[in-house]
């Protein structure tokens, strides 16, 4: 027989009992749902922490000092062996593969300017500064290599700064003052929003790394990381292994000593915060999953219950010339036309849910291409597993029985 | 020899219910030309049903041969059989066996669909046609539930007859239906029957075997009486006569 009448005859039978069939149809199209539903919610998680840590900058590549050993005692992360600007130069001059290198030096404190004061975080950086974390500026200018050697006293503000500062007046060009020391704002902040840890990245001012260090921070100063930004993405274990020779080496380690430094890059960031949530859709799809074999069995139940109610025309098609075989697959592609559009309908049925869920409520949920073509894989193989028992019995009916089957 | 269509050679066949045999036909030795119409008579049991099973390919003998149109069955495998039925035989039952809420049409042409030589290509042109020739061409979008049983009987004669088979097997065709009903089906088997079909039907009735040109009696399977028909029943004169009977007594 050819396929096409053969979809033909499965599908006028299921159009033949309408609401037996979608009732059948049901319990996939739930399973198929549930399972698009629960991935769908695990990937919109793990995709909007991907963003977050990608904001962070590109390629980002970050150093911290480590713990320092005295005599085999660890006295702790950032006791000893503060970062120098020495290093951060050995790095610049000899690193070969990175975009960009700043320090960061760490200050803080009441800022007065415009209409009033603030309290914020007081960053110094280096001119590669918005490259390195994939900023841009607002308005104004950024600082260049002569102001940090010059220890300028200019400054870019973030957003949080300029709304609190300057709600009414362009800030570029203004004065404020910084732990009473007088700065000339140049430049402003486009937005960023929240950091992964849910503060935000706005409130900051940036001024030049040495104007930090010499004329904030005083006896104080302290580099609190080192970042550099690898010109790829497949160069970073590459950049990580050359920051690494040139740290021991600025450090004058020997090579029984410990790294007295830690460099951390986004996939050991990403890795931690996906885990978890991957490990949650995993439980939850296979929950769903459980759903999808239930409406497995339900449709091999109407099916064994089809087969009887239609043993007579089984008998009439055997006596007009079916094979066994096109009995076999006649009741088997039902099953499978069933699970199907159970399948088809399901995936729909998702669609709608995930856009629910993204414009109505804060869970994002994010299908993947590969998740429907499975969705419908299992639904399919779902109709051949369970549909295969019925239809083998069906065509095992012996023609002179089933049609004297009242 | 060569328009014979069946040939029996001690067709024989038991079946076994729980401990004890039941020799439902034992050696049965029948010839049937083309053209023929033949009537099988016997009570309940003496073995006509599963002589009609055996000769319609719905069921294999326990000995014995069986040649239709010279090829002996009894040696074919399962799926020929089942091409045999599509090819060779058209089937009319007592109880029409037509598939519900399925189109007159439809259920015509529903052998096409099994018939793998593909010599029919327009399935419905010609499922038309053979409703044309039992005389429904106005009932074709109709479902069983909406045909009087005469006419659901000639549905199924249409079915029959739709692969245009060498032989029509009819068991107790008339069964389900009144005297001038039944009469007007056997007015459709002798027009057939001319055209040059052959049939074979059981009848449990004398009346209605009379429209037949031979009649084979059968008893405890066995057949002990096999007789031609000189002057058979014209269906035709025959309704004539029934339908003034039924006004009278009305």
């Amino acid at each position: 027989m050819k396929a096409k009448i053969i979809l033909k005859v499965a599908t006028r039978s299921i159009m033949r009992s309408r609401l037996r069939s979608l009732l059948t149809a049901l319990g996939i199209i739930i399973g198929v749902a549930a399972v698009v539903v629960m991935v769908a919610i695990g990937d919109g998680a793990q995709l909007k922490v991907e963003q977050q840590i990608a904001s962070l900058g590109s390629n980002l590549i970050i150093i911290t000092p480590g713990a320092s050993t005295t005599g085999g005692v660890n006295r702790g992360s950032g006791t000893f062996n503060r970062f120098t600007w020495d290093d951060v130069d050995k790095i610049k001059n000899e690193a070969t593969l990175i975009k960009g290198v700043t320090p960061i030096v760490f200050s803080g404190g009441q800022v007065i300017g415009g209409v009033g004061n603030w309290f914020t975080r007081i960053q110094g950086v280096s001119p590669d500064y918005l490259e390195i974390r994939s900023w841009s500026l607002a308005s104004g200018e950024f600082f260049t290599e002569r102001d940090v050697m010059a220890r300028s006293k200019v400054c870019v503000l973030g957003a949080d700064v300029v709304k609190n500062l300057f709600p009414n007046e362009d800030p570029v060009g203004q004065q404020i003052r910084i732990r009473s020391v007088p700065f000339r704002v140049i430049g402003t902040l486009k937005p960023k929003g929240q950091s992964a840890q849910g503060t935000s990245n706005d409130d900051i001012i940036l001024a030049p790394s040495r104007t930090v260090g010499d004329r904030l921070s005083g006896d104080h100063m302290r580099i609190g990381s080192i970042q550099v930004s690898a010109i790829s993405n497949d160069k970073i274990p590459a950049v990580i292994a050359e920051l690494r020779s040139i740290m021991r080496e600025s450090h004058k380690l020997t090579p029984s000593e410990e790294d007295d430094f830690t460099i951390q890059d986004q996939s050991d960031l990403s890795e931690t915060a996906t885990a978890t949530s991957r490990i949650l859709t995993i439980l939850l799809a296979s929950v769903a999953g459980v759903s999808l074999v239930v409406g497995g069995i339900g449709i091999m139940n109407i099916m064994l219950v089809s087969v009887t109610e239609r043993t007579r025309e089984i008998g009439i098609r055997l006596s007009v010339g079916a094979r066994s075989s096109d009995i076999l697959i006649q009741f088997l592609t039902e099953a499978i036309v069933l699970s199907l559009s159970g399948g088809v309908i399901g995936v729909g049925l998702s669609f709608l849910i995930a856009y629910i869920l993204n414009h109505y409520t804060d869970q994002s949920a994010y299908i993947k291409p590969q998740i429907i073509m499975i969705a419908f894989g299992f639904a399919g193989a779902i109709g051949i597993f369970f549909g295969f028992y019925p239809a083998r019995k069906a065509s095992a009916l012996n023609p002179i029985d089933a049609l004297r089957y009242e | 020899m060569e328009n014979i269509l069946i040939k029996t050679v001690d067709l024989t066949k038991t079946y076994i219910v729980g401990e004890v045999d039941v020799h439902a036909l034992k050696s049965v030795n029948i010839t049937i030309h083309k053209g023929e119409f033949v009537a099988i008579m016997g009570a309940s049991g003496s073995g006509k049903s599963t002589l009609m099973n055996l000769l319609g390919c719905l069921d294999m003998p326990t000995s014995g041969d069986y040649f239709l149109d010279g090829i002996n069955t009894s040696k074919l495998p399962q799926n020929e059989y089942a091409n045999i039925r599509n090819q060779k035989i058209g089937f009319v039952f007592q109880g029409f066996n037509l598939l519900p809420r399925t189109t007159a049409l439809e259920n015509v042409e529903l052998p096409l669909m099994y018939d793998r030589l593909e010599k029919i290509k327009d399935h419905q042109k010609q499922a038309l046609e053979a409703l044309k020739r039992v005389g429904l061409a106005d009932r074709i979008h109709h479902i069983p539930s909406q045909l009087s049983g005469g006419q659901q009987q000639r549905v199924a004669l249409a079915r029959a007859l739709v692969n245009e088979p060498s032989l029509i097997l009819a068991d107790e065709p008339t069964g389900n239906l009144d005297s001038v009903t039944s009469v007007e089906v056997f007015n459709l088997f002798q027009k057939l029957n001319e055209e040059g079909i052959t049939i074979i039907m059981v009848t449990h009735e004398r009346d209605f075997a009379a429209f037949a040109k031979r009649i084979i009696e059968m008893r405890d399977g066995r057949v002990i009486k096999d007789t031609i028909i000189k002057d058979r029943l014209d269906a035709e004169e025959e309704l004539i006569r029934v339908k003034a009977t039924a006004e009278i007594s009305e």
